[in-house]
């Protein structure tokens, strides 16, 4: 999987590697520079593992003075910056370029402030998402947003990507959770953005910040919202005899006045794959599932699973089981969850991100099988359904490039599908290398000139995280019609 | 500021802000104007009204989601919404009250400004609910950001940018929000006598709840009757009564609780959305100030006479502060003693020409002040859109 092309490196930054990591060695001192090509290795790539490129060489800095040094001094060296949380972005958002200083945050991972009558914390932005939510959880506290790879993802990274995950469809994503940064620029200035207040006034930056998929400049601090758990949480699942079915079904209880904390959707492939794999006790006899979580005390929790049962058995619901206890609970979710490891051991493939008006649930399903079935390729069907957010896994053999590029050929398509009826590319994963070239089916020239725009108002020499969101070839289109 | 274009669509509104490139004729931008008094007053040739731009182009109420050209009228929105059960969750503010005004508030006047009500505490604001716009920048290029869907990460998101952008990166010519189910029924909770310090902290421990609180005001004592902090509660009829009794065990120290039904209950909060009948005469001065909510009694405090009438909305978070009219509107004291708490503050309501004088919004740091300079310039290199709407301009 290389079809996605990275620039060709300057050679003269190359050139000057020696010089560039003593300059580093002086602005971080002690172990915050790695230069050796093994230890190099582990930030050769992310969750996008197919791509690796070496980099020049990587700094970690304990401070944020250190990381305004390290930016001030590449940006006036002309040296691209890759910053990187823990690596885990599936969209190659954190792939390194040999020309380029991958500048981690990974040693600051302190909880700064916990503010509960505020209901806000402070953290350094190396902090795991995992860590937030665990600083706080024994005061009853959790931070919303949780991308399944929370475990080991970074503060830092949510921003870059404005992280969504299961919960959203009652919590937002990062940037409604999300009050304050601190801001490294790249000429070192270092700047307060939000607090700890709500709707400061003055234009919103800090919106804009968040999800700009590291490309501004490097967020070391955060104020996140944080929120008070649940009494408690119970999941329901029902079968339905097909997709069409489950898809209305998600429709009828949005619109009878219900919303739910999360709505997840799994078609015949992917259930038989996770039960293979987790023994959830998931119906086999089905043609799609969903789970459907609701929150509060045990009795509202009874009332509101009530009016939805009732609203899916409308629909046509063959099969339903509610959880009695939280190890049934538990049972329930296990499937979902551990739905890409089941399928990384049966197959290769590749997770798609697009997002539909859910009202299209029917025929983008109808499509997304048209086109793998064109391509002789199988696919499973994930997705956070509340929202329109599907996970299509397209099945392919690693060993077989043939295979492989169909995969990605078939990857585009469903996503072309998804801009068409009205949504977008991408709906969590970010854009990256990934959907790069793609992003011109989405939007405009003009559109796009506006973002770059926005770009080079932070970064007006075009070096942080540069080769990623925007088609390679289009700034320097972009330069020769302005000149 | 004679000269008023209402351009009928989108190529009207492109072909205004060229013509206003060409002529260097900056121009005014505005809905229908209920909210003209905020900001500093735009130094502008000509007036760009979006309020013929207008209608609900989109209402899907299975998949939450509502979108209108900007002079459509908020009311329209809610009233369509309403009909299919649903509503905008940050309650829109209204500030026709505060500042006299007629008509009716526009869409893109209600994103321009992020004009958020009592339920933001917990809903979020309108730039939280919004998932798309269009907009025409002050190239008269016009150009999408987000869409109709809720998870969206596509692209920057210039969304959050334009609202609250009052006019300076674009004309917002229609707008798409995400929308939340009407709830079934409402009750406020309030504890009467309480001062500053423990009204905005029983605030805070209810929000601190797991009970969803929809409106978390305290009003002090005023004219006799006495200080009341007040706690909404929506849902459904039956979860009404298990939260009711629930929070009322949860401040059973803060006092004793009385129960207000559907009816006053709606009235209270009307009264706390609009903000202008629990701040006094028209003539004084308005000042909304935006800190994290246990700082803000401390601000009250250190403003000592100066205030003439204040209360607190969003668990304290925002706190609306009315001073006797003066040159500066007491700038010169209110600026510093909020910077302290860490807190923003707005000036929303005074004459033009004090609001041409002083800060309206909270003043920027150097750094940040350059980063929104260029920003806002990537949009509008010419400077024709709502100049000096926001901030002064830079010598």
């Amino acid at each position: 999987m290389t079809g996605i092309a990275m620039p060709s490196p300057d050679p003269l930054i190359l050139a000057r590697r020696d010089q560039i990591v003593a300059a580093l060695r002086e602005l971080v001192p002690g172990e915050g520079v790695i230069s050796s090509i093994d230890e190099r290795r582990a930030f050769e790539t992310d969750a996008l593992t197919a791509y690796r490129r070496m980099p020049l060489a990587v700094v970690l800095p304990s401070t944020t003075e250190q990381v305004a040094k390290v930016l001030a001094y590449l940006n006036r060296e002309g040296v691209p910056i890759v910053p990187r949380g823990a690596g885990t972005s599936l969209a190659g958002g954190a792939l390194p370029q040999e020309d380029a200083v991958v500048v981690g945050v990974s040693k600051m991972a302190k909880v700064l402030d916990v503010d509960l009558p505020n209901r806000t914390i402070r953290v350094q932005t190396g902090i795991t998402n995992l860590g937030v939510s665990g600083a706080i959880a024994h005061e009853g506290f959790f931070y919303a947003p949780d991308p399944s790879s929370q475990l080991a993802c970074t503060v830092a990274g949510n921003i870059a990507m404005n992280s969504g995950g299961a919960h959203c469809l009652k919590y937002g994503v990062t940037t409604n959770n999300l009050m304050g940064v601190t801001f490294v620029t790249m000429t070192g200035e270092i700047v307060e953005i939000g607090g700890d207040a709500m709707d400061p006034g003055g234009l919103d930056l800090l919106g804009i910040i968040c999800g700009s998929e590291g490309q501004f400049g490097m967020v070391t601090e955060a104020t996140l919202r944080i929120l008070p758990m649940a009494e408690g949480a119970r999941p329901i699942l029902f079968g339905f005899r097909s997709s069409e079915a489950a898809g209305a079904a998600v429709a009828a209880v949005l619109g009878a006045g219900i919303v739910p904390v999360a709505i997840e959707f799994m078609d015949k492939l992917a259930i038989d794959i996770c039960e293979d794999f987790a023994h959830a006790g998931y119906p086999r006899d089905v043609g799609a599932m969903l789970i459907v979580e609701v929150e509060g005390a045990p009795h509202e929790i009874d009332e509101q699973l009530a009016r939805i049962g009732e609203i899916a058995t409308e629909h046509g619901a063959t099969y339903s089981r509610q959880a009695k206890t939280p190890a049934e609970a538990a049972a329930i979710w296990k499937g979902r969850k551990s739905a890409f490891g089941a399928m990384g051991r049966i197959s290769d493939y590749i997770c798609m991100d697009g997002t539909i008006p859910t009202g299209r649930l029917p025929e983008v399903l109808h499509r997304i099988t048209e086109i793998c079935d064109a391509a002789g390729l199988q696919v499973a069907n994930i997705f956070h359904a509340g929202d329109g957010n599907l996970h299509p896994l397209v099945l392919y053999d690693m060993n077989d490039p043939v295979s492989l590029a169909k995969a990605e050929e078939a990857g585009d398509e469903i996503l072309r599908a998804c801009v068409e009826v009205g949504g977008c590319l991408t709906g969590e994963h970010g854009v990256g290398i990934e959907k790069r070239e793609l992003m011109t089916v989405q939007f405009t020239h003009p559109e796009l000139a506006q973002m770059m725009r926005v770009k080079e108002a932070f970064d007006p020499n075009w070096l942080m995280n540069p080769s990623k969101v925007f088609p390679l070839g289009l700034r320097q289109q972009m330069r020769q019609a302005a000149a | 500021m004679t000269d008023i274009v209402a351009p009928l669509d989108e190529a009207g509104v492109e072909a205004t802000i060229r013509a206003a490139i060409a002529d260097q004729a900056p121009l005014a931008i505005r809905g229908s104007g209920t909210r003209s008094g905020l900001g500093r007053p735009a130094q502008a040739a000509r007036t760009l009204t979006t309020e013929r731009l207008s209608g609900i182009t989109l209402l899907e109420p299975s998949e939450l989601v509502v979108s209108a050209k900007a002079g459509t009228p908020v009311a329209e929105v809610e009233a369509a919404l309403a009909e299919k059960g649903q509503r905008l969750a940050f309650e829109p503010f209204d500030h026709r009250a505060l500042y006299g005004t007629e008509g009716e508030p526009t869409i893109g006047g209600l994103v321009a400004a992020n004009a958020s009500g009592p339920r933001r505490v917990i809903a979020g604001a309108a730039r939280d609910a919004l998932i798309g716009v269009r907009l025409t920048t002050g190239r008269g290029e016009t150009i999408r950001s987000g869409g109709r869907v809720m998870k969206n990460v596509t692209g920057y998101d210039i969304v959050k940018l334009a609202a609250g952008s009052h006019g300076t990166i674009g004309v917002i010519t229609e707008a798409t929000f995400k929308t939340l189910p009407l709830t079934e029924s409402e009750t406020t909770l309030v504890l009467e006598g309480l001062d500053d310090d423990a009204g905005v902290a029983a605030l805070c421990a209810a929000m601190g709840s797991p009970f969803e609180v929809t409106g978390a005001a305290h009003l002090p004592a005023r004219d006799g009757a006495a200080a009341r902090t007040c706690l909404r509660l929506e849902n459904f009829e039956s979860q009404l009564r298990y939260r009711s009794a629930a929070l009322v065990k949860l401040l059973r120290h803060s006092g004793e609780v009385t129960t207000l039904d559907v009816e006053p209950s709606r009235a209270l909060w009307r009264q706390v959305g609009e903000a202008a009948t629990l701040l006094g005469d028209r003539s004084r001065a308005v000042w909304r100030v935006s800190v994290a909510p246990t700082r803000a009694p401390g601000i009250v405090t250190a403003l000592g006479p100066l205030v003439a009438a204040h209360f607190y909305d969003w668990s304290g978070g925002l706190i609306w502060i009315a001073v006797e009219p003066s040159d500066d509107a007491g700038a010169g004291a209110i600026r510093p003693v909020v910077a302290e708490a860490r807190g923003h503050a707005t000036l929303i309501r005074a004459s033009a020409a004090i609001r041409a004088a002083v800060d309206v919004f909270e003043p920027q740091a150097q750094t940040l002040a350059r980063l929104t300079q260029a920003v806002t310039a990537s949009f509008d290199p010419a400077g024709v859109l709502n100049p000096g709407r926001m901030h002064a301009p830079r010598s």
